[in-house]
């Protein structure tokens, strides 16, 4: 039971988009296409993931006075992982993304899990907490992405949904698109959040 | 010289770091609520920044380069830029206790504030020499002072006015950079 709710708490309650508001660079960056989003989503879990795993495992063995130091050295090695990993096998989506691969590095939801959970959890929950957590950015990542390739292009995953007469809104491809899909698909959980009395 | 210019202008006004390249959001958002912090704030990180730019710049190429070692770029810059901060935050404290009380909040902050890795790594993209690469450096860090004051300029009067609730927050500043984004788009004809 337990361990389904360290997994499931990342999609909503404590979604790290929407509600902690964390690894906003990347989110506002990379949403302009639904594909870019996902690609991205699914990069940070898996450093994520691994990070967890590795900080848990040494959380005993790392002074407490280095430790947030020693967690950027183990995150950045799994990132250059990443990145290398991308650039052999998904170019195209590499490119795409650019700078934010390696600025994966200072996406705050790594560190922020490892200075919150994995360094007081052992080994199993702390992976479990990544994969909910990563997942649930990831999830973040691809709705807006979705949301904005809809609007700004009538397309879905690059697929063309909305019929041919439909005349694009090119704004919500652009910088400005961005702040306002996120800002108002916040405010819009807000107000479900309410309703729902989850909070 | 112009080149020097363009590049300022370029990297202050036209690709903002925070409205456009959408780098350093977090202390955009958090750090945005008074104008005074804003300012305090933007300091720190221009000088951060500007020396990020030059000591990267010069690891790359002589470091690096000669070794063939660019797949650990990452990792050697953010422990740089990591290490950077915490000197910093000793010598301003030894040399000016003034400044130190002004900055001093908000320079542990600044080493997860992805403007300064995103500046080092875009230096190196953009194949600029050393003096462009600090040029371009203090010049995005002033561009996200700017953001960072009109922002906070505007959420200091929002105190003062009736917010719908699902709005109230972190919501309605994503909605005005926005914005703000949009105004700075009318840069783009200065080029």
């Amino acid at each position: 039971m337990s361990v389904m709710k360290e997994f499931t708490k990342g999609f909503v309650r404590e979604n790290p988009t929407f509600r902690l508001v964390l690894g906003t660079c990347p989110t506002l960056a990379v949403t302009t296409l639904a594909v870019n989003g996902l690609g991205m989503g699914l990069s940070t879990t898996a450093v994520l993931v691994a990070s967890n795993v590795f900080i848990s495992l040494l959380r005993k063995a790392i002074p407490d006075k280095i430790r947030i130091p020693a967690y950027i050295i183990i995150i950045a090695t799994f990132v250059t992982i990443v990145d290398m990993v991308l650039n052999a096998f998904t170019p195209d989506l590499h490119s795409q993304l650019g700078i934010f691969v390696p600025l994966i590095v200072v996406n705050c939801i790594i560190l922020g899990r490892a200075e919150a959970f994995a360094n007081k959890n052992n080994v199993a929950a702390s992976l479990v907490d990544g994969l909910g957590m990563g997942l649930g950015f990831t999830l973040s990542l691809t709705i807006l992405g979705s949301l904005r390739e809809l609007v700004a292009a009538g397309t879905l995953f690059g697929k063309n949904v909305m019929g041919t007469g439909y005349e694009p809104f090119m704004v919500f491809g652009m910088p400005t698109g961005g702040f306002l899909a996120y800002g108002l698909v916040m405010a819009l959980l807000n107000y479900v959040f309410k309703k729902l009395k989850l909070e | 010289m112009a080149n020097l210019v363009a590049i300022f202008f370029g990297a202050v006004f036209i690709n903002n770091f925070v409205l456009t390249r959408f780098l350093g959001i977090c202390p955009f958002l958090g750090v945005s609520k008074k104008v005074d912090t804003a300012v305090g704030m933007g300091m720190a990180v221009t000088f951060v920044m500007g020396l990020a730019s030059l000591v990267t710049w010069l690891l790359e190429y002589y470091l690096l380069v000669p070794f063939e070692l660019q797949y650990l770029r990452t990792i050697v810059f953010i422990l740089v830029i990591a290490a950077l901060v915490q000197f910093v935050e000793l010598v301003i404290r030894k040399v000016s206790p003034v400044l130190y009380q002004a900055l001093g909040i908000f320079l542990p902050l600044i080493t997860t504030n992805c403007a300064v890795l995103g500046v080092a790594l875009l230096n190196i993209q953009l194949e600029y020499n050393l003096l462009e690469a600090v040029v371009f450096g203090v010049a995005a860090a002033i561009g996200f002072t700017l953001a960072l004051v009109i922002m906070a300029g505007i959420r200091e009067r929002l105190e003062l006015v009736y917010i719908p609730k699902p709005f109230r927050g972190v919501s309605l500043a994503l909605i005005l950079a926005g914005i703000l984004s949009i105004a700075f788009m009318g840069f783009q004809g200065m080029m």
